[in-house]
């Protein structure tokens, strides 16, 4: 269960980018969160992931406030977050397989377990035949999904996807929802950040609307109204 | 969820920087180049430190001050001076040359000078007197010797004056001097050479936070997926390590053709000083300082960088 209750953000030269952000989403579910570009929907996963605090309001995970934690248990919070991103965020200097790999080292898994997960989750996203290649020798549609294999490794409870599909062609795009919603089919409650209607209307689950970082629209099977 | 050990974690970061300083090719071979310099400015400081002590103790050995007595002085009287100056702090030697010996060196020193010799022998009785050669530990305390000397007004026992001339005030201003240059030259010597070195350092260090720089987004994606902070820097000073090593190694092994080539020079310049000798007997205190330099400013520089960019 993630709870927001009254987040603000404000910044230093008096920019609003939230402003008292309610709205609760309950575990399995699927949640898209649109609006033009400005309307705060970054700044909100950014408070979820703890790598930026709120102004105003506070943040609930599991019950617990998660701008009350210290460095070392808001790492705890992160293995229990997958996030993916717009440009990807993958190691440059790692392969496709040391890339999932990390993930799993950084939250203290085996060696075997590593061995044995990550050709795993690389057959999910169908990249298996890329296991050994840098990110530069990937297209952008097979980084998303790197960067998808990458999140879900840890097996945690929220992925978090910010514009995902923002740098993609359609039929990557098409390829990178299904996968959420399987991921989400599977028990992962999933958060989705973009601005494309195809996107919002091919999904066909709750959508919360964004303008001027206040929330003005919350369907439960909504469609891209704006 | 913490299942590794420590050996597993260490082995991982190992790996990774291992990993990281291959793969960053371009960027490593950079930052082992500047390395390489910077090593080689504090090789070459220790270099011209041993040089410098070497002419300096050489300059502090020809400076030195002789008391001449007149030749009625009795040597129990010189050798109760002697002593009384051996006893004083500054004092690091005192030779006694009696008459006789005087002579001898006299002679020596004019064993082909036939009329000087004849002279001589003309004469009744030895025309030298005895003296005493005095060194101290410093040039500048060769002043504070002769005062006492001059001070002490020194009597036989019958109440004679028994010294005839302390060579010091005739030298005064080439000791003067000389003790001057041997210090200014010190100084300035230890001035350049740690100035040099604290330059060097600056710009390895700045090398190497410029190649963690260029990780920054890196870093920010580590802490995003969740890596505790000493799982990240782990890597990057063990690249740091891997980088003060392998230029420390390189500058050792550059040291051989280019101290060879100097051990001549050196040789024929200050006599018997070879520094290819030098580094051979001292080969392994070198090593360890230039390797151990590298190895620390690698590490270091490396830490401050990536604690720069961890942001919790």
């Amino acid at each position: 269960m993630i709870i927001f209750d009254n987040v603000s953000k404000k910044y230093n030269n008096d920019y609003i980018a939230l402003e008292k952000v309610s709205f609760a989403v309950n575990p399995n579910e699927f949640v898209s969160i649109v609006g033009p570009s400005g309307a705060g929907k970054t700044t909100l996963l950014r408070m979820l992931l703890a790598e930026d605090k709120p102004t105003e309001g506070k943040v609930f995970l599991h019950d617990t406030d998660i701008h009350t934690l210290s460095s070392k248990d808001i790492n705890f919070v992160r293995r229990k977050i997958g996030a993916v991103f717009q440009d990807f965020r993958l190691l440059p200097n790692k392969n496709v397989y040391e890339n999932i790999a990390f993930a799993m080292e950084a939250a203290g898994r085996s060696d075997e377990e590593i061995e044995s997960d990550v050709p795993h989750v690389l057959e999910l996203v169908d990249l298996t035949p890329k296991i050994w290649n840098f990110p530069r020798e990937l297209s952008g549609g097979e980084k998303q999904r790197v960067a998808i294999a990458r999140a879900i490794v840890n097996q945690p409870d929220i992925i978090i996807a910010d514009e995902p599909t923002g740098n993609l062609d359609p039929v990557n795009t098409y390829d990178i929802v299904q996968i959420f919603k399987k991921i989400n089919d599977l028990g992962t409650t999933v958060i989705l950040t973009t601005h494309n209607k195809g996107v919002i209307d091919s999904i066909g689950r709750r959508v919360i609307t964004m303008q001027d970082g206040k929330i003005i629209r919350d369907d439960k099977t909504g469609k891209y109204i704006l | 969820m913490e299942k590794t050990s420590f050996k597993t974690k260490l082995k991982r970061i190992v790996k990774a920087g291992f990993f990281s300083f291959w793969r960053s090719g371009y960027v490593s071979f950079s930052s082992v180049m500047v390395m390489v310099i910077t090593l080689s400015v504090i090789g070459s400081v220790f270099f011209i430190g041993a040089i410098l002590n070497l002419t300096m103790d050489e300059l502090r050995d020809k400076v030195d001050v002789n008391v001449y007595f007149v030749t009625t002085a009795e040597e129990e009287d010189i050798l109760a001076l002697k002593t009384k100056i051996e006893a004083l702090p500054e004092v690091k030697f005192v030779g006694y040359t009696s008459r006789e010996q005087a002579l001898e060196n006299f002679k020596i020193q004019h064993e082909n000078d036939q009329i000087t010799l004849q002279a001589l022998e003309e004469l009744d009785d030895n025309p030298l007197g005895a003296s005493l050669n005095i060194r101290a530990n410093e040039p500048s305390q060769y002043e504070g010797i002769a005062n006492f000397l001059n001070e002490e007004n020194i009597l036989s026992k019958e109440g004679h004056k028994i010294i005839d001339k302390i060579n010091y005030f005739q030298n005064r201003v080439a000791i003067d001097k000389l003790s001057r240059i041997i210090y200014s030259a010190d100084r300035l010597g230890l001035i350049i050479s740690l100035a040099l070195v604290i330059v060097s350092i600056i710009i390895t260090s700045n090398t190497v936070r410029l190649t963690i720089y260029i990780s920054r987004e890196e870093i920010s994606v580590m802490q995003l997926v969740g890596a505790s902070k000493n799982y990240i820097k782990g890597p990057f000073m063990f690249t740091g390590s891997l980088v003060g090593l392998l230029s420390g190694i390189i500058t050792t092994i550059l040291f051989f053709p280019i101290l060879y080539w100097l051990g001549n020079i050196t040789q024929n310049f200050f006599i018997g000083f070879n520094i290819f000798d030098y580094y051979l007997s001292n080969f392994f205190q070198i090593v360890f300082i230039i390797i151990g330099s590298g190895i620390a400013i690698g590490v270091v520089s490396s830490l401050l960088a990536v604690r720069k960019y961890l942001k919790l």
